[in-house]
């Protein structure tokens, strides 16, 4: 009995140690200060409906970030992803027939693991093959929807009014999404393998292992994140314009590298990179409250991402020597 | 070549593994040549040979990582077709543990033990593996003291090395019939040495076989059942082990000469070039004169690179306190992938990059003296290929290295900092260097030389050896024997 | 194929010329040769700023993997703002603002090289940030200031010397000018040092550190430049008019052939592929194909150039 409590004792450190390892630990402390920012300037945010607002649109940063951090577990990085939801969401709000819709959507998760497949293959650079893609997706964006608009279905719109009990539900998605993220990349077997291809392709080869196969699936799984962020976009805003993409691929790298991740090396954090994605989210929110002029409320946001990685350089510079 | 047998079973029987007249090249280079090898159940197979002599390149053909030119590989008395590869070599039960290890950093050492074996997916993974990798672990290194679940990048060489060899070892559909171990005790102490020679005795006696590459002679004359040698890309002999004299085994190998500089009293004696102090901890201080070569030894990764780029900073910046460097500095290393070769240029831009500055007026180079200037120094170390203007690709492995060699004589600095510049090249390049760098330090350079080639250190006028990051014995060239290099590495005083 | 052949096709430029080529080839079919050399002349009025803005992206992108400029379209707004302010429409302004242009993408430039060198932040969050900050700028100061180029400036964007618009003979001149230096010069091979390996560069006694900083100093300064000029050209600055360059300075980089891991680089192949991407959209407008389209076409292309030329280039291992 006392080694089944210890041992859950040991599992709880352990779970907690992996929520605080040294990478996601940061965008928890700047999640927690923006949070409290915002909170005590408006404190009547602080409740379920304030939340519920206030969040409103974070699940598409979210799960942007999210598909950002799969193909950055490969090492890669994925300039397209913007477009890639725009694409999604005037699928979503273009296509009536929602048979039509869902085959759209299962053909735009296969073209990602194609991608993939023809980054892994050709040895090419991500950066510029989802440089070109980001074109592809637009162009495809404004052949479905030439302009802004279209209709969402109605059980969609309602879904994103839905009240949950206790946990206003942009919580909740940011949660699941955590601990989804977090499932498959650390809880896996094939989790372990989708991050060894991105730190040694080599020893995994020389395990008999598939590196082809891994890298395609990280990049079907970015496929499906991007999928579920163009639907929640499409919910949220009930429209569909193939333009809406453009600032969401950056603000998706710079939420992973707040959640800990690194560019190479198969370095990520599922968990920091919600939180990462929430901070940016809310830092928009907390500058408007601040009354910051809307003229420098991308300079804080520039200078947030600065102290945070120049404080997490500075860190991990003492720590390495 | 005449292959010298001892022992005089017949062949395949009984083999677990065989390789019939395998030949490998890569590009002018001629790795292996009509190799033939057995290895039978229960037996721990020594491989020697001096670098360059074809060991790596034979296990990566035994692991399906490359495959062979021409030969056969014969697993349980069935020969492998082109779908060899390193996933049905795992499945046969043929292990390695790479010299460079294959973990992925990013890991952990049970998550690392997972990926070798696909039957423990599923629900419970994480236990099993641990329990998996722990096991071995406990039973090679007792009281080891590995975190398993902390990224084996976070861990020391050392233990790094302890988890790539205990995954090697872990049985689960997959069994571990050969294990082939690649200088497996380069990073570890002494007593995890001896814990890891005592194992493999121990393990080869149900009927696994082990071979064991490595260059610290001691290991293979006391815990190898067979020695086989390898020379000049193919096998020179196949001997037992028991009763082989270290002396013997030296003649097999073809060991270099060591009188083959003359020692000389330096004439600069007193200019003092370097001086590292504080930091390198120990007893010794290193101190190095114009004129003068020093040689660095010690086990692999005990700090002398470190030591090699503190005085190349210092050369360049000179804000190092604790390390005084009068005159410049130029550095050679023997990874000349990762460190030394600019692969999209060709020779001759190679050779100059480091002295373009004195061919330049302004800033711009003068395109006539460049040429000039890298033309010279390939006939000068004599660097084998048409004209300097082709690509550093074309040459050889051992003709890139004299490049890099060239690049740092070229320069006018003082100090040539050596990191191993003479790993896997052969024996006749090793010649030629060696002549460079006695006229060299003749006109008054001094060269730090760090080598993982013993025969290398009787070269030097004096030499440090490096345990844990600090020197721990100074030696002049005449207090130098093999034993007394190897006490001061283990830090056996 | 013949030697001869087969060394112009390993050409790092030769996809982005070729390809150039065969569009002006088609655009002027399709008008029954009629103003073949229009077609020419009104590119290159166009797509010289890409080409300058590529050039520095390509310093940039040629000094080692992982290297890139994203803040280059707010400095563009900046540098565009702040000179044509200083200008106010009257030519005695001229200088001053050119100088004061530069001068914010040099201090731009070195500012993306400390966040880069001093506190390690990755490159391409480094510039994101800064871009965020300057993009700043640039609305705070678009709120308080009257900025209008002035008319000389007007003028020589769009005056043509023998057909050839003024600008352009001017940006070729100091594209050849980078040309030089990168084959020559020190500071040239030093970035292609560095491009290649780092550590190695370090080792062959190349200060690595100043070399970076010099390769964003240089992109940020065309980024300027590029700026003053195409506030002229377009008659004043506006705040989105740095956007189109986001992507288009790494694809016009990349189509040209430089290597995106660095080491190596094209300043034709960069002003080839400028003029290959606006020719591209010039066809698809006269085949009136529909915007939705005409991205997947560019899009295509990109990719399959990039595919082409690693299939037929001798790579490094």
């Amino acid at each position: 009995m006392a080694n089944t409590s210890r041992r859950y004792a040991e599992n709880a450190g352990s779970a907690l140690a992996v929520l605080m390892s040294k990478r996601s630990t940061l965008s928890v402390i700047a999640l927690v200060l923006v949070l409290v920012a915002v909170f005590w300037m408006r404190p009547n945010i602080a409740r379920y409906n304030g939340v519920r607002l206030l969040l409103n649109l974070s699940p598409v940063l979210i799960f942007t970030a999210l598909a950002q951090m799969f193909i950055m577990t490969a090492s890669d990085i994925d300039l397209s992803i913007g477009s890639f939801v725009a694409l999604v969401n005037v699928i979503v709000a273009g296509i009536a027939s929602p048979g039509l819709a869902a085959a759209a959507l299962l053909a735009c998760v296969a073209g990602y693991g194609l991608m993939g497949a023809l980054i892994h293959w050709l040895r090419l650079p991500s950066i510029v093959v989802t440089l070109g893609a980001s074109f592809v997706w637009l162009g495809l964006g404004l052949m479905v929807l030439p302009l802004p608009g279209g209709d969402v279905p109605l059980w969609l719109s309602d879904a994103m009014r839905l009240r949950p009990p206790w946990v206003p539900a942009p919580v909740l998605v940011a949660l699941v999404a955590m601990l989804l993220g977090h499932l498959i990349l650390y809880q896996t077997s094939f989790g372990v393998i989708l991050r060894g291809v991105g730190s040694s392709p080599a020893a995994l080869e020389r395990a008999g292992r598939s590196t082809l196969r891994a890298r395609m699936s990280l990049y079907a799984l970015a496929g499906i994140c991007g999928v579920i962020a163009g639907v929640f976009l499409a919910g949220i805003t009930t429209t569909g314009d193939a333009n809406v993409g453009r600032g969401l691929t950056l603000l998706s790298v710079g939420a992973v590298i707040i959640g800990g991740g690194e560019f190479v090396g198969g370095i990520v954090s599922p968990v920091g990179t919600v939180m990462g994605a929430l901070v940016m989210q809310l830092s928009g929110s907390l500058l408007s409250f601040a009354s910051v002029a809307p003229a420098w409320q991308y300079s804080v946001q520039g200078g947030i991402l600065v102290c945070i990685l120049g404080l997490r350089a500075i860190s991990w510079r003492r720590v390495v020597t | 070549m005449a292959i010298q047998r001892t022992d005089g079973r017949a062949a395949d029987e009984g083999a677990l593994l065989a390789l019939r007249g395998i030949s490998k090249s890569f590009g002018p280079v001629q790795a292996l040549k009509q190799v033939d090898l057995e290895v039978r159940g229960g037996e721990l197979l020594g491989l020697v040979g001096h670098n360059g002599a074809g060991k790596s390149t034979l296990m990566n053909i035994l692991f399906g990582v490359t495959s062979p030119d021409r030969g056969d590989i014969i697993l349980e008395s069935q020969a492998m077709d082109e779908r060899y590869g390193p996933a049905l070599a795992h499945r046969l039960g043929i292990r390695c543990v790479f010299q460079e290890l294959s973990l992925c950093p990013n890991l952990s050492a049970v998550e690392n033990a997972l990926i070798v074996h696909p039957s423990l997916e599923g629900t419970g993974w994480k236990r099993r593996a641990k329990s998996l990798i722990l096991t071995r672990l406990h039973e090679i290194f007792p009281g080891h003291g590995i975190d398993v679940q902390t990224p084996v990048g976070n861990l020391p060489i050392g233990q790094r090395q302890m988890v790539e060899i205990a995954r090697a070892f872990t049985e689960s559909n997959n069994l571990a019939k050969v294990v082939i171990l690649d200088e497996p005790t380069s990073s570890l102490d002494s007593s995890a040495a001896q814990q890891l020679l005592r194992f493999l005795q121990r393990t080869v006696l149900d009927g696994k076989a082990c071979i064991l590459i490595t260059h610290k002679l001691t290991e293979v004359l006391n815990f190898a059942q067979r020695v086989v040698v390898m020379k000049d890309a193919g096998v020179v002999a196949d001997v037992s082990g028991a009763g082989l004299s270290r002396e013997r085994l030296f003649t097999l190998m073809g060991s270099v000469e060591r009188a083959m500089v003359t020692p000389e009293a330096s004439s600069f004696a007193g200019m003092r070039r370097v001086d590292v102090v504080g930091n390198t901890g120990g007893p010794s201080e290193l101190r190095i004169e114009a004129g003068e070569t020093v040689g660095l030894a010690g086990l692999a990764g005990h700090g002398q690179k470190e030591v090699l780029h503190r005085i190349y900073a210092a050369s360049r910046s000179g804000r190092d306190k604790g390390c005084r460097v009068t005159g410049s500095a130029a550095y050679v290393s023997g990874d000349r992938q990762r460190e030394g070769i600019f692969p999209l240029w060709s020779i001759a831009s190679n050779i100059t990059i480091a002295s373009v500055r004195s061919l330049s007026r302004g800033s711009f180079i003068n395109p006539v003296k460049e040429q000039r200037l890298a033309e010279a120094w390939r006939e000068k170390i004599n660097i084998r290929s048409k004209s300097v203007l082709q690509s550093i690709l074309s040459l050889s492995g051992g003709n890139r290295q004299k490049a890099l060699v060239a690049r740092a004589f070229a320069t006018d600095a003082e100090i040539i900092l050596f990191d191993d510049p003479t790993r896997g090249v052969d024996f006749d390049t090793k010649r030629e260097l060696y002549s460079q760098i006695d006229s060299a330090s003749r006109s008054g350079r001094c060269f730090v030389w760090y080598t993982t080639e013993t025969d290398e250190l009787f070269l030097c006028d004096r030499v440090y050896v490096f345990h844990e990051g600090k020197v721990v014995d100074s030696l002049v060239r005449s207090e130098l024997s093999e034993e007394r290099l190897l006490q001061a590495s283990f830090h056996e005083a | 194929m013949p030697l001869a052949i087969r060394r112009l096709v390993a050409q790092p430029s030769f996809y982005a010329t070729a390809g150039a080529v065969l569009v002006w080839l088609v655009i002027v079919a399709h008008s029954h040769g009629v103003g073949g050399g229009a077609v020419i002349s009104g590119a290159l009025n166009y797509s010289v700023f890409f080409a300058l803005v590529g050039v520095g992206q390509m310093l940039v992108m040629a000094s080692g993997a992982g290297n890139i400029d994203l803040s280059i379209p707010a400095n563009i707004t900046l540098a565009a703002y702040l000179s044509s302010g200083q200008m106010q429409g009257a030519n005695a302004g001229m200088a001053a603002g050119f100088a004061i242009g530069l001068l914010s993408g040099v201090i731009i430039g070195l500012a993306n090289a400390l966040l880069i060198l001093a506190l390690r932040i990755p490159p391409m969050v480094a510039t994101l940030a800064s871009g965020l900050v300057i993009e700043s700028f640039c609305f705070a100061y678009s709120r308080v200031s009257v900025a209008k180029p002035a008319p000389l400036l007007v003028s020589f964007t769009t005056q043509r010397l023998a057909g050839i618009p003024l600008v352009v003979i001017a940006a070729i001149v100091a594209s050849a000018a980078v040309i030089a230096v990168l084959k020559r010069s020190l500071f040239g091979r030093h970035i292609f040092a560095c491009g290649q390996n780092m550590t190695a560069a370090w080792l062959a006694g190349v200060n690595v550190r100043r070399t970076r900083v010099f390769a964003y100093v240089a992109c940020s300064t065309f980024a300027a430049l590029a700026g003053i000029l195409f506030a002229g050209f377009t008659g004043g600055p506006s705040l989105n008019m740095g956007s189109e360059f986001l992507l288009s300075s790494i694809a016009v980089v990349v189509i040209g052939g430089t290597n995106v891991a660095g080491g190596q680089a094209s300043v034709v192949g960069t002003w080839s592929a400028s003029i290959f991407l606006f020719l591209l959209l010039t066809m698809l407008n006269v085949f009136q194909v529909d915007p939705g389209l005409k991205n997947v076409i560019t899009g295509a292309l990109i990719i399959a150039v990039l595919a082409l030329g690693k299939a037929n280039r001798p790579q490094a291992q």
